[in-house]
Formats: C-alpha cells, structure tokens, sequence
C-alpha cells in the first residue's frame, strides 16, 4: 500500500464479484491499474488497463489500491485531478455486472462492465481525510 | 398513433440479418479470429442479432482496403465526390422509414426521433458537405512579382474514426461526410453497443461507393478500437466519448505524431433569466420546452442541458411550470410514434443513471420527480427505463458536475447575472450551453461569456450542419459540422513558384 496513505480511511474499495473478474484479468494480463473517466457515454466508467498502458502525470490523483487475495500486485485506481475535486468528498466502490461495457478497458469482453457505486464519507472519515495530501501521478504530492 | 411492429416480428418494415460480419473493401468479411458477439435491443433486453467481433487482423485487413482505395479516391473530382455524397443522401431519405426504425430499435431512442430528427439530419448533413467540397478553392499569395505561393487541399489519406452509440447513424454521418468530401478513405469502428445501424445503411448504399473507401470493423473496444487507434497507418484518428479513453487516444497519437479530433462530452448549463416569465405567451412556452430538452434521446446526449440555472426572482414559479411539462411526458415503446421518452442504450447505462440517482439523493439533493427505473410491462419488461428525474440542488454536487447521460436534470438557483455566469463556468466542461432571456443584450452577453463551444440563445438542442460543433475545457479538441472541418481532415499542400529565371547570386 502506498505509504502516504496508511492509517487512512480508504477511498475506494470493490466487491467480490470484480475482485473475481479483477484475478481472471490479470491472469490474462498481467499487472492491471484503473483510471476513472468522466464525460459522455461511457464516462464515469473506471476503466482497466495493464499497468503502464495508461500513462498518469502530474494531472491525476491516486485515489487508492485495490489489495485483492491472489493478486500479487495492488491495482491501483487512478482519477485526473480536476474531478477528484469533485469527487473527494465521495467513496468509491467498484463493481462489476453484466454489460457491453466501452472506451479500451480489458473487461469489455467477458461480458461484463466494471462500474461505480459512490457513497459520501461519514463525517469521522471526512475529518481524518479533508487536510490530508494526496499523491499525483508525477510522484508528488499535493493538499486538496 | 401508430406503433411500428418489432424487427424480426411479421410486419415490420425494418428486417435484420442474423449475422453481420466486418464490412471491408466493398464486401462482407468474416472476422480473422471467427468470432461474434450477441447485439441486444434496449427497447426488450433481448438479442437481436449477432455482429463480428473484430481484432487487429480485421482492422489491418480494413487499412490494407482503405489504401488500396485512397489514391483513386483522392484524385476524384470534387463534383464527383459530390454527386456521390448526395446519391447517398437521397438513398437515405428514400428509405428513412425503414431506417429509424431500425436505429430506434438498436439504441432505444423514440422513433420520432430517428425520424425527425437523427436521420434527416444525417440526410442534409451529406448534402451540406457534398455542396461545401465543391465550393472550397485554395488560395493564391503573390509573394513578389515573380514569386506565387500556391495552396492546395489534399486529403489525409486513411483516417481512423470511431463512432459513440448515442446517434449511431448520425455521429458517424457527422465523421464520414467531411472526410469523404476532402477524399479520405475510412476505416470505422462502431460502439459496441450500437454496432449493426450503420451497416444497415451500408446495405442501402453500398452500391454507390468504390470498394474500400468505407471499411466497418465491429468489436469491442479494446481488441478492435485499440488497434486503430494506435495504428501507423492512419493519418488522424477521430473519437467521440469519454475522457480517459479520450486521453489514451491522444497517447497513442502522440506515438505516431496525427492529429485528433475528441469529442469528450460536457454537464451544459440551461441558463433562465428573470424576464423570460414577463409574459406568459408563446416565448415563456418555448422556455418551459426549452428546460425539458433534458428529456431528448433519455439525456444521452453530449450537449444534455442537464443543469438548468434559474434566476432568483422567477425560481419557483418557472419551476413549478416547468415540472409540469415534465410530468406530460410520454414514456413508452419507443416504436410508438407517440412515445417521446424511450429506452436508455443499455444495461451500463442504465445502472449507471440508477447509480447517480442514488449520489444524489445520499449528497441531500431533493428529488422533485422520478428517480426510478421504469417497468412497461410485457415484453418491454426486460428494457432499459428511467423515470424523467429533477433533482434540485447546489453546483457542487456531483450530480452537477458529471454528464449522467440519463433524462436527469439538476436545478439551482442564481441570483443576477454574475452568479450566474460563476455556476455557468464552474464545471471541468465547456461543450453545450443554453441562454434564454428577452433581452438581446443579456443573452449575448451571456452568449460570450459562458466558456463553452456551443451556446444555444433562446433555442436548444438545433444541430445544423453549419453550425460549429465542439468543446472548450475537458470536451475536448476540434470541431465537428460546418464547413471548417474539412480542415480537419485535410492536409495544406504549398507550390512556392518562382517565375524569375535570374539566381540569387548565393552560390
């Protein structure tokens, strides 16, 4: 787990049903990562790519990693700076059901579409995590 | 009224096939890898035909077909590539019937949409391009008296285009008419979710084009869309959706140093200033249509007027009879002529507009009306549904701030004219925007200060073909329609002539 994020309350989690589609995936390919989209059609969507297609910078926020049994490396989940401002008052929890999916991510085939439910952190998670800085994609790390 | 009989039911005047395969070179092709995915109407749920599931293989089989084309292709005359664009628009209108059914019952959207809306406009949208190619000229600069500068248009030659499933027809219309005016061949790849209509009309017209100049690959995404996108062997790719997949688009250009055009979607503020409600005639009416644009193909559309922004002293009155015309709306088989609120594209859609719902309602919005999921009974019971929702609201929720695609409409309220330029630009978007006011100076004012490609004044969601067409901000980069886009698809060729038989005196 990253280390600027230890002892925190996590941003994000998954369920069991991506966790599973989350192990058939990397078998297939290997270290994965999420970046989540916004905008139109299928925007919104946390879309997942082996690690390294997808190139982060200094324009996107870790939000968290993904820590799941069989899966040697956390997957980490990506969100460009300018929503997470948006967006970081909200949980995040991926999901996978039944769907065409869209954009490049890996799932489209199986059948199934990785999605997000979102809920507002409770007020003690919001206390510890409100002045806490977040880490960019460029390596450094910023108070939002 | 009058309902249109399902395809695949007797009487129905749209018929698919079983099976489509990729369509290169002029002719069906079965996929390399012999593989096909189950193609589901939203309107029932149900799998109405299966599609090829492409991979690389078919798309360099597509590219080999566009090359082998493009430098015929490239050296037609414009008067030629005209008449073939209008050809194919009057193939269009003659069958335009047949075709919104069928587009209505691959995407969901009202049939009285397709057929007053989606299609003829792909129709004039053709004829436009058909008629802008043939009145472009390059231009001549005397540099000196025995120097010219010539500049000529040239096609790209091969471009990548992919298509979203909100219009299938028309957004890939919006992309195949300037680039097959300036005399590019296309490879083009369909969403997923929408991957037969526009082979539909392939079928229609097929016989009008020369092989290769347009190629259709289906797929999904990552194993079709991928590898155009980052092919060597296109000039320019071109993609309407969403931000990250935006974002890789541009990675991947940037490896083989094309040009994009992207088309990332907005969250469009719908902006009601006081003296709209001076007087309750026909203009107040057009307002209160104006607010319930939300609803048009069920909000899946790039430029949704999915914020309306209210002034203060008007606020809960223009509510009130705005919620009214919302509540008159007809929700229903979207093959019934009456219907003006269909089915969402599909199952994602679907739960991800639940989902918002529920983000909503957990951040203290208060639901005015709607926010469930719709179920019409018989065998629609298995469709995409989703009640017409208002939520009301403050700008910095997320239901403010991100593009739903669902008939989901958040209200605020603002009080003057800088408040309501700040909630206006407060959004990561800038594609869509609407201003509404009876005062020519307010609403350019407005006009001009909203950060957004498009502001619509005193109308909403017209989309001619020569208007411009494009994001500020996040929305992207480019534009689409008009005649400037055929910039965008060709490239500036210069003759720098020089009449002088005296040297320089250099060497």
């Amino acid at each position: 787990m990253s280390l600027t994020y230890l002892d925190l309350p996590p941003r994000i989690g998954s369920t069991e049903s991506a966790n599973d589609l989350l192990r058939k995936l990397t078998s297939g390919n290997g270290p994965l990562m999420f970046h989540q989209s916004g905008g139109c059609c299928d925007g919104s969507s946390p879309m997942c790519y082996p690690v390294g297609e997808f190139r982060v910078g200094g324009a996107d926020v870790l939000l968290g990693e993904l820590v799941i049994d069989q899966i040697e490396e956390p997957i980490q989940v990506w969100i460009s700076l300018e929503q997470f401002e948006y967006w970081k008052h909200t949980h995040i929890t991926i999901d996978a059901v039944p769907g065409r999916g869209g954009g490049f991510s890996l799932e489209t085939p199986e059948g199934l579409r990785f999605i997000i439910y979102s809920r507002i952190f409770t007020d003690v998670e919001w206390s510890i995590l409100k002045d806490k800085e977040v880490l960019l994609g460029n390596g450094a790390l910023k108070l939002v | 009224m009058s309902v249109y009989a399902q395809p695949g039911q007797p009487g129905s005047i749209a018929e698919f096939k079983a099976r489509y395969d990729h369509w290169i070179g002029g002719e069906y092709v079965a996929p390399a890898k012999g593989q096909y995915f189950e193609n589901v109407t939203p309107v029932t749920g149900r799998v109405f035909c299966e599609v090829a599931r492409g991979t690389a293989e078919d798309i360099e089989k597509a590219l080999n077909a566009a090359h082998a084309a493009a430098g015929a292709w490239g050296k037609t005359s414009v008067a030629e590539r005209a008449h073939i664009l209008n050809k194919i628009a009057d193939r269009v209108e003659a069958n335009l019937e047949m075709i919104s059914v069928a587009e209505t019952w691959e995407n969901g959207k009202p049939v009285r949409e397709t057929m007053a809306a989606d299609i003829p406009l792909a129709i004039d949208h053709l004829r436009y391009f058909a008629g802008a190619i043939r009145a472009q000229e390059g231009s001549i600069g005397e540099i000196d008296h025995d120097t010219v500068a010539y500049h000529f248009h040239e096609p790209l030659g091969v471009v990548g285009q992919i298509i979203p499933w909100n219009f299938p027809i028309l957004m890939a219309v919006w992309k195949l008419a300037p680039a097959l005016a300036a005399g590019n061949c296309v490879v083009l790849k369909p969403a997923e979710q929408t991957p037969v209509s526009i082979l539909f009309v392939m079928d229609l017209i097929a016989d009008l084009l020369p092989p290769g100049v347009i190629n259709i690959v289906n797929g999904f995404g990552v194993e079709a869309g991928k590898p155009l996108a980052s092919s060597r062997r296109v000039a320019k790719i071109a993609f309407t959706g969403e931000t990250t997949t935006g974002r890789l688009i541009m990675q991947y250009a940037s490896e083989n140093i094309i040009p994009v055009t992207l088309e990332l979607g907005g969250k469009s503020p719908n902006v009601f200033f006081r003296d709209i409600a001076d007087q309750k005639d026909a203009f107040y009416d057009k307002c209160l249509e104006g607010f319930n644009m939300f609803a048009l193909n069920q909000g899946e559309v790039c430029t949704s007027p999915s914020r309306a922004l209210i002034d203060a002293p008007i606020y809960d009155e223009f509510l009130a009879d705005a919620i009214v015309r919302a509540k008159a709306i007809t929700q229903g088989n979207p093959l019934d002529t009456d219907t003006m609120l269909g089915a969402q594209a599909s199952n994602d859609q679907l739960e991800k507009i639940l989902s918002y719902i529920e983000v909503g309602k957990q951040e203290g919005a208060k639901l005015l009306i709607g926010g469930k999921r719709v179920d019409l009974g018989g065998d629609l019971s298995g469709g995409f549904y989703v009640e017409p929702t208002i939520f009301e609201g403050t700008n910095g929720m997320r239901i403010f701030q991100e593009e739903i695609f669902g008939p989901v409409l958040a209200v605020t309220k603002f009080d003057g004219f800088e408040a309501a330029m700040e909630i206006a630009n407060d959004t990561l978007y800038g594609l869509g925007s609407g201003v509404w006011s009876r005062y020519m100076n307010t609403a350019y004012r407005a006009g001009r200060e909203i950060q957004a490609g498009r502001v619509w004044t005193n109308c909403y969601h017209a989309y001619p073909a020569h208007a411009a067409f494009g994001g500020y901000k996040s929305s992207g980069i480019g534009r689409e329609n008009h005649k400037m886009m055929l910039d965008h698809y060709q490239q500036t060729k210069n003759l720098l002539v020089s009449y002088s038989e005296d040297k320089l005196g250099f060497f």
